[in-house]
């Protein structure tokens, strides 16, 4: 019989994977934290969420629909002063990127209609995508209710923003609704 | 055949003490991370932080402290001059990146220390010697990964004013340098009359840089600070005779994920509270500490990020236990299982005069929890090993366990001013009575050398919210619309459980200015689960 002693030595001998029932080994940043499919821009544009979106730049994320009557107005409105706050460093070294929580409904036609309804600027992208992969991003990014009945409710969906750094990894969200020069604040601890 | 995995899920080896067998420190954080090591359990001792000394004493002492770099506040200190209040000690902590063996099976881990080491020098402080701690922010500008080089640094529950409070919007950046004020006297000086029942004794120091909390700390800055008085004095042959010097154990627990390269993991992308599945004790994996046959004190401190704890021992023992939140107790209270939410201080006494040599005898977490929420409520059987205790030998033991501790202060709050919040969420924002964190919106007014009666209550959907005041500690007066227990009595930390209301009351008194109330769930922290109130004349 194998003593306790010996078989902990032997277990610990050398790191091993994790064990079967485990979720994939956590990553430590890029590509590996970021899934990569592709999406559809309001302009009918293909891109890659992370070679195209995410990779080296300063990001703000939301998700929203065309439709929602709930807290995506406010949240719009707010990030459309965040934009105006940036200026020009907005589409230049800082992007905003709001994914449609409804790909079926919200295709490129009606993010475009959205666009011009708001005066969205350039820098800010409107996205959709197959619903599969709207909804990978969705809880990768954390933006999925822990709780499946509040998460079925799309009304009352998670209203912060992704504010982020990837080229040195740095993430951070606050609430959408907050002021937007607590926002731009945010944005100013991303370093350059 | 046992396979691998069975006896990672079910630990290995005999049974030893009461039917427990030591197992691995288990995963189950709700994101699913998992570290890529098998740690083996209690083959490293427990660490013990350093004893931070002081850089100069005495009048003058703050001159003689070095000037490296950008002054970045505060412009003035509030009593500095008082008597009683200017600075007798004078300290640097150098806030830098260090590398860190959290287990001898892995590699090294980076970290942000204070003097780069994780836990943080323990500074050893005492009423009636007031000290001034100048934190240099050298941390890298160009910093990359989770953390912030940016930091304001908090002792909490220290009476301080809100100037050397690390109020979470006076960070500063690396190159620069902040001077934190301790008078480290009673509250109400500067009224009078002071009372010893207001002694606190277990405090930590940890960072709060605004939205970045939970990153900084779970990077390594966090530590203990230990304030000792005429009864709980650090002697064991005077005052209230508890154990003290080598038989004074503090024990940080703080619970992490791993990657392939040693490397801590911080998931960004959960706003809901991140579990780690490696337990750590002053930064170590499942160490071992060797005791003699005698009477330990030993304070324990939940370091977070959100994890709540229910400690027990192997053995079924209950623990004596003496303070909460540093504040110790009217009398001691047998408890077999003691809880810690984040934040939370606990020192409990144990003695181990009636084991054997050789004897081998386990803390453990027994708490379930799977997610950000909190505790489940149930309990694990036998529960997690945090630290195996090993009897090494006999020795003598002048420590005792006093009948009686420290009366509570009386307190009377008729015609206190009331407020009520509620912690809550929404569109998976977290919000005390409906809104959000605004670091300019003052939330209450409160006048100094004035009660207040507060009302905290949990706003629901399943969470766990330990709630911490900052400034002035509190007397719990009910919880659920009763008597509160007599070990939670004066306290910083309120822990909501799911549906609880608690009620609080507080005498704020000396120092005014900005200071905050949060959830210490850091996670929510960051995600605007606080509120401003400000101190006024």
């Amino acid at each position: 019989m194998i003593s306790r002693r010996a078989l902990m030595a032997s277990l610990a001998a050398a790191p091993v994977a994790a064990a079967g029932a485990a979720a994939a080994p956590p990553s430590t940043g890029g590509r590996r934290r970021f899934p990569n499919p592709t999406l559809l821009t309001q302009d009918n544009e293909r891109v890659a969420f992370y070679d195209d979106l995410m990779k080296g730049k300063i990001v703000l994320v939301n998700f929203f629909y065309v439709e929602c009557t709930g807290i995506c107005p406010a949240a719009t409105a707010n990030l459309l002063k965040v934009q105006e706050l940036l200026g020009e460093r907005v589409g230049r070294d800082i992007f905003i990127y709001s994914i449609t929580l409804k790909p079926l409904e919200d295709r490129p036609a009606q993010l475009k209609m959205y666009q011009e309804m708001h005066n969205i600027k350039p820098g800010w992208t409107l996205l959709t995508g197959s619903a599969e992969d709207c909804e990978l991003l969705r809880r990768r990014l954390g933006f999925a209710d822990i709780d499946p009945v509040v998460d079925r409710d799309t009304a009352n969906h998670i209203g912060v923003v992704l504010i982020g750094n990837e080229r040195i990894d740095r993430w951070m969200a606050c609430p959408v609704q907050t002021e937007p020069t607590q926002i731009v604040r945010s944005v100013s601890w991303m370093g350059r | 055949m046992l396979t691998r995995r069975d006896l990672l899920k079910y630990g290995i080896g005999a049974a030893t003490l009461s039917g427990f067998a030591p197992r691995w420190a288990r995963g189950d954080d709700g994101g699913g991370a998992r570290t890529p090591f098998v740690t083996e359990p209690f083959i490293q001792a427990l660490p013990s932080p350093l004893i931070k000394s002081s850089f100069s004493s005495g009048t003058g002492c703050v001159a003689a402290l070095p000037t490296t770099g950008i002054k970045a506040g505060p412009d003035k200190h509030q009593f500095f001059d008082a008597e009683g209040c200017t600075p007798t000690l004078a300290y640097t902590i150098d806030v830098r990146p260090g590398m860190h063996q959290f287990h001898p099976h892995m590699p090294a881990t980076k970290i942000f220390g204070y003097d780069g080491t994780f836990p943080g020098p323990t500074f050893i402080a005492h009423y009636g010697e007031p000290i001034l701690v100048r934190f240099f922010n050298n941390l890298p500008a160009d910093h990359e990964g989770f953390g912030i080089p940016s930091i304001t640094t908090h002792l909490h529950n220290g009476h301080t004013a809100s100037e050397s409070d690390g109020y979470p919007g006076n960070f500063h950046d690396s190159g620069t340098y902040w001077d934190n004020h301790y008078p480290n006297i009673l509250n109400g000086f500067s009224t009078g009359p002071t009372n010893s029942c207001d002694c606190m004794n277990t405090l930590w120091y940890h960072d709060h840089r605004e939205d970045f909390t939970a990153q900084n700390v779970y990077a390594g800055l966090a530590g203990f600070y230990l304030l000792f008085d005429d009864a709980d004095c650090n002697d064991e042959k005077r005052g209230l005779r508890l154990p003290s010097g080598e038989f004074d154990v503090p024990m940080v627990f703080a619970d992490k994920v791993f990657d392939a390269e040693g490397q801590a993991v911080f998931d960004f992308f959960n706003l809901d509270g991140i579990l780690g599945d490696k337990y750590t004790v002053n930064g170590a994996i499942q160490p071992f500490l060797q005791v003699k046959r005698r009477k330990y004190r030993l304070r324990f401190l939940d370091a977070g990020p959100s994890r709540f704890y229910a400690l027990a021992m192997s053995d079924g023992r209950p623990f004596v236990q003496i303070a909460n939140d540093g504040n110790l107790l009217n009398t001691p209270f047998e408890r077999p299982i003691v809880t810690l939410g984040v934040a939370e201080r606990q020192d409990v006494i144990v003695d181990f005069s009636n084991n054997l040599v050789g004897d081998k005898v386990y803390l453990l977490n027994r708490a379930e929890q799977t997610d950000g929420r909190g505790p489940t409520g149930n309990l694990l059987t036998p529960g997690d090993p945090l630290v195996e205790f090993q009897v090494v030998a006999s020795t003598d033991d002048f420590s005792q366990i006093p009948s009686t501790l420290r009366p509570p202060p009386v307190s009377d709050f008729t015609g206190a001013t009331t407020r009520f919040w509620e912690f809550n969420r929404g569109n998976g924002q977290w919000t005390v009575n409906g809104k959000i964190f605004r670091p300019e919106e003052i939330r209450a007014h409160v006048k100094r050398n004035t009660k207040e009666v507060w009302t905290l209550k949990n706003g629901g959907g399943g969470w766990s919210h330990p709630i911490h005041i900052h400034f002035e500690e509190f007397r719990t007066l009910s919880r659920n619309g009763r008597r509160p227990q007599p070990f939670e009595d004066r306290k910083d930390i309120a822990v909501l459980g799911p549906g609880e209301e608690v009620t609080v009351g507080f005498h704020f008194r000396d120092f005014l200015g900005r200071y905050v109330m949060h959830c210490h769930n850091v996670v929510h922290e960051d995600h605007a689960m606080m509120i401003r109130f400000d101190l006024e004349e």
